[in-house]
């Protein structure tokens, strides 16, 4: 079992690797600064809010597409409302793939709106991998008597 | 440019110690957001999920009620709601009598200038482009204030 200092560092090194490979950006560092003794889990609640929002967009963005006759005023209406959530809370990347995803809405593309769909899912499903990664090595820090470091 | 601000600031929240803000976005992530970063800057908030709403609590819906009037600093809200924009929302409060005084923020996701002129021109006192964060809020009670800096 990992000292505490040992899973500090592995929190630290975890954390710049998702920076550093633009799966999180400087929105997520806005977050943890906002957390405090009055909201301990600020950071927490706010990710599980994206992630319930995520995937009911993710699911409703799928029946749309499957329509025979596709409602892409509805698409545009939802992958606005992902590209909003994901950039309040810095999952740069999935962001990224809803500013293509929008475009290909208005041209009323279908194959780019499919294509679209498989890359936010594959994006989404990463940032959310890694944030729960990222959540449980923060829960054993609290759980070994540590304090999650903050930069 | 990334916000704007209007010509004249009547210092709106001067002598208000912990100003009561409306904060309406259809989004409830952003909402979340919006009133943590208020309240970490000793601000009361109050949020709303859409322009109706708003209209209801700042008692300009379909039941006239002025309880709230005096109680409203300032309001904040998103552009991009169904429904009614937070720009249809900017309209109707600067054309009660009662809420007209009170200073309304516009926030998007867009950098669009024609969106934010559009706005600061029917007298939003600044338009803030999200993400918001806390220098933003900062920038913002500093100006409602009149802050010298």
């Amino acid at each position: 079992m990992a000292g505490v200092p040992q899973l500090q560092k592995r929190l630290v090194d975890y954390t710049a690797s998702l920076f550093h490979e633009g799966v999180l950006d400087e929105q997520f560092n806005q977050l943890q600064l906002l957390q405090d003794d009055s909201n301990p889990n600020f950071v927490v609640e706010v990710v599980s809010l994206f992630f319930e929002d995520s995937e009911r967009l993710l699911n409703d963005l799928t029946k749309t597409l499957n329509q025979q006759d596709v409602d892409f005023n509805k698409v545009g209406a939802n992958v606005h409302q992902l590209k909003g959530s994901s950039s309040s809370i810095g999952a740069q990347r999935v962001q990224r793939v809803c500013i293509a995803f929008r475009n290909y809405g208005e041209e009323q593309n279908i194959e780019g709106c499919l294509k679209s769909l498989q890359l936010v899912k594959h994006e989404y499903a990463i940032v959310k991998n890694k944030l729960e990664t990222l959540f449980k090595l923060e829960q054993q820090i609290l759980a070994a008597g540590g304090i999650i470091p903050r930069s | 440019m990334e916000s704007g601000f209007a010509s004249s600031s009547k210092g709106f929240m001067e002598n208000v110690d912990q100003p009561h803000v409306l904060a309406v976005d259809d989004s409830d992530i952003d909402r979340k957001l919006i009133e943590k970063l208020l309240k970490n800057f000793s601000c009361k908030v109050t949020t709303a999920e859409n322009g109706p709403m708003a209209l209801e609590f700042l008692g300009l819906g379909d039941h006239q009620n002025h309880s709230n009037i005096s109680k409203v600093n300032l309001v904040i809200t998103d552009y991009c709601m169904p429904g009614m924009t937070g720009y249809e929302l900017l309209k109707k409060i600067k054309e009660s009598s009662v809420m007209k005084e009170v200073p309304v923020v516009i926030m998007s996701s867009e950098n669009i200038p024609n969106r934010i002129n559009k706005c600061l021109e029917e007298g939003a006192q600044m338009f803030m482009l999200k993400p918001i964060k806390q220098s933003d809020i900062k920038q913002l009670r500093c100006h409602l204030m009149n802050c010298r800096s």
